[in-house]
């Protein structure tokens, strides 16, 4: 895909070429945040929740091998075969292995984040195995040939009328039709004939419980069970950090999960899968991918404890201008940019710097990561480590030359307020980066150094 | 050695010092005002909810929502007279998908989100909830609690194939966040309460 070529900042700038597309991006992610935040307000105890979360997810990173062990122990006892995937590429080995063995050459899948990490659905593609994705979201992605740009909503910067044209061309419905009820019940009825015949059906996993070696996957439209119960073969994906210790520890988490990803009290569905149905043959991937390197970072471990519920994301001034799919990473946002870069630092080197670091990020999420600290920290280690463009490298020079030396900083603030008055042009044009999609400031007539040499010293 | 004794390897040599588990058991709902709150709740999430006296209503309304040609089936041997009684196991769960509406039991409910616990026990096939067009749920008002630690606090340590919460009706809001009710489940869910 070409937009892995391009870094944040110039991905962002093609998004922010149509604002009025850009303005409705933003305000549609709002409205979600003050849906999370009208339903979390209705909870007096929100913070201990929280709380108790993230320390339950601390307790499972600090006992995670155990836990680990403990889980496929039950699981299997539960009739369940547990494979574990080193990387993306095994992971898609183990999923290919398992349909070849089958002879099954079509499979219906629901939500996974980590199936898109490991860029499962190419492989599969390459290996002559049909898969059609059953979240609404996630078909109308894969029928545009892109990417989900959110974890939660996966098609969040599609307008209808380019959802009603795909469907045009896809799935025969009349030009023009642009109306959602009318699009969403045409993709039930297609993908109903896909859930009757597919023997095969994937989904990820939600929580997976080491005290039961049960595991389970939220879906509002009912997708995952869909193709499950239908399936001959459910193969469920999970990361080694979706552990949680005990089966009590699902009511913090399903209260915490979607009021914070939509603002709904739960999704319409929380399946508990414990054991395959009669005839039935059901397995668990489980992916380390870079997952136990990240543990080992103390500055970031804590973003194994994430849930996907996305509400970073949809509070991010960053994300909700700039579009999910200039992150080029499966998980866009605020913690994809804390995910990426243990992945591949130099590939996603530019990622923590998408951020203003204004904190928000860190005040909705509902297990309590640091966000925009470790955001802060990746900017500090990808400096050290020698992934930081040269531009920025230069203007951190010459900025850090500027705020050390007096009579620089007087000499620049002066120069800079003039130019402004007396010669915009010299800043308002495309070489500035600042200018673009901006209005450069009105000078102040004075820097608070001279007002306040002025207006207070003399006093 | 295998991939998993070297992700197991790497966890444990990377994971941070144990930490203790917090206590949960502080994590309470009120109990009073239960039954109402799940009422709206439920609605509120795009559920029904009618109280019943006896299972002659689910009769009556099933009478006065479909018709001779729709499929009802039950799990309920109650409404042996008004529904198709599912207890073989053996046929194909395919064999449900011109179900029109189904009518099944529920352990509990769940005030805060109007979610109802349904374990395979009673379902006899796990997708007899998800396969059909319209759903309908019994459940004792007595076996409302008001959140999900009360929930899981009652489910305990019980073994099961299969157990899903659910709450209304399928729906889904991903094209321009327009709210549409029916996505891949059931367009309908209707609770009786006894």
């Amino acid at each position: 895909m070409s937009i892995e070529t391009k870094d944040h900042a110039e991905l962002a700038e093609t998004f922010n070429r149509d604002e009025n597309r850009v303005d409705w991006h933003d305000e549609t992610l709002w409205w979600i945040r003050q849906k999370r935040d009208k339903s979390v307000h209705q909870l007096p105890e929100w913070e201990e929740l929280r709380e108790t979360a993230s320390q339950i997810k601390h307790n499972v990173l600090s006992n995670l091998s155990s836990y680990l062990q403990t889980f496929e122990a039950n699981a299997i006892a539960n009739g369940v075969k547990v494979h574990w995937a080193a990387d993306a590429k095994e992971h898609n080995d183990i999923i290919v292995g398992l349909l070849q063995a089958k002879g099954i050459k079509q499979m219906v899948k629901s939500k996974s984040m980590l199936t898109e990490e490991c860029h499962l659905n190419d492989f599969l593609e390459k290996n002559g195995i049909d898969v059609i994705d059953s979240d609404l979201g996630e078909r109308i992605v894969q029928l545009a040939k892109e990417p989900p740009s959110h974890i939660v909503l996966p098609c969040i910067h599609k307008k209808k009328e380019e959802i009603g044209e795909l469907f045009h061309q896809h799935l025969g419905t009349p030009a023009g039709n642009a109306d959602p009820q009318f699009l969403t019940e045409t993709a039930r009825q297609h993908l109903r004939e896909t859930f009757l015949v597919r023997k095969a059906a994937l989904t990820g996993v939600n929580f997976a419980v080491a005290e039961t070696g049960e595991f389970v996957v939220c879906t509002n439209e009912g997708n995952a069970d869909m193709g499950a119960h239908l399936s001959d073969i459910h193969i469920a994906s999970m990361g080694i950090e979706k552990i949680i210790p005990e089966r009590k520890h699902l009511g913090v988490f399903l209260r915490l999960l979607t009021r914070s990803a939509t603002g709904q009290p739960i999704t319409t569905y929380s399946s508990h899968f414990s054991q395959p149905r009669k005839g039935q043959e059901m397995h668990i991937v489980i992916v380390d991918n870079g997952r136990s390197v990240q543990l080992g970072r103390e500055d970031f471990r804590n973003s194994l404890k994430c849930i996907r519920c996305g509400a970073c994301m949809n509070t991010c001034p960053v994300y909700r201008r700039s579009g999910g799919h200039s992150y080029h990473n499966a998980i866009s946002g605020p913690i994809g940019s804390i995910l990426a870069p243990n992945l591949d630092m130099e590939k996603y080197a530019d990622l923590p710097f998408a951020s203003t670091l204004c904190g928000s990020c860190s005040n909705v999420c509902p297990v309590k990561i640091d966000i925009h600290q470790q955001l802060y920290k990746w900017r500090q280690v990808i400096v050290k480590n020698g992934y930081a463009t040269t531009g920025k490298k230069a203007s951190m020079q010459l900025m850090s030359f500027t705020l050390s030396n007096p009579t620089a900083y007087h000499t620049g603030g002066k120069v800079g307020r003039w130019v402004l008055k007396h010669a915009p042009f010299a800043v308002n044009n495309k070489f500035n980066p600042w200018y673009k999609q901006r209005d450069m400031p009105e000078p102040p007539q004075a820097s608070f150094g001279e007002w306040y040499e002025k207006n207070r010293k003399s006093k | 050695m295998s991939s998993r004794d070297k992700i197991l390897a790497a966890v444990a040599a990377n994971q941070p010092q144990l930490t203790a588990l917090p206590d949960i058991s502080f994590l309470k709902g009120d109990g009073t005002g239960a039954l109402e709150k799940f009422v709206n709740t439920l609605t509120a999430i795009g559920g029904k909810v009618i109280e019943i006296s006896s299972l002659d209503d689910i009769v009556a309304h099933i009478k006065a929502t479909t018709t001779l040609s729709h499929r009802v089936i039950s799990t309920l041997s109650g409404l042996s007279e008004a529904t198709e009684i599912i207890n073989d196991s053996v046929v194909l769960p395919h064999t449900f998908q011109d179900v029109e509406l189904t009518i099944i039991n529920a352990h509990l409910g769940v005030a805060e989100n109007g979610a109802v616990w349904i374990k395979d026990d009673l379902l006899n096939h796990r997708v007899l909830p998800f396969i059909c067009q319209n759903l309908a749920i019994v459940l004792q008002k007595k076996e409302i609690v008001p959140t999900m630690h009360e929930a899981y606090e009652k489910i305990g340590l019980e073994k099961y194939g299969f157990g899903t919460f659910i709450a209304g009706p399928s729906k889904t809001a991903d094209i321009e966040q327009s709210l549409v009710l029916g996505a891949h489940g059931s367009r309908t869910m209707t609770v009786f309460l006894v």
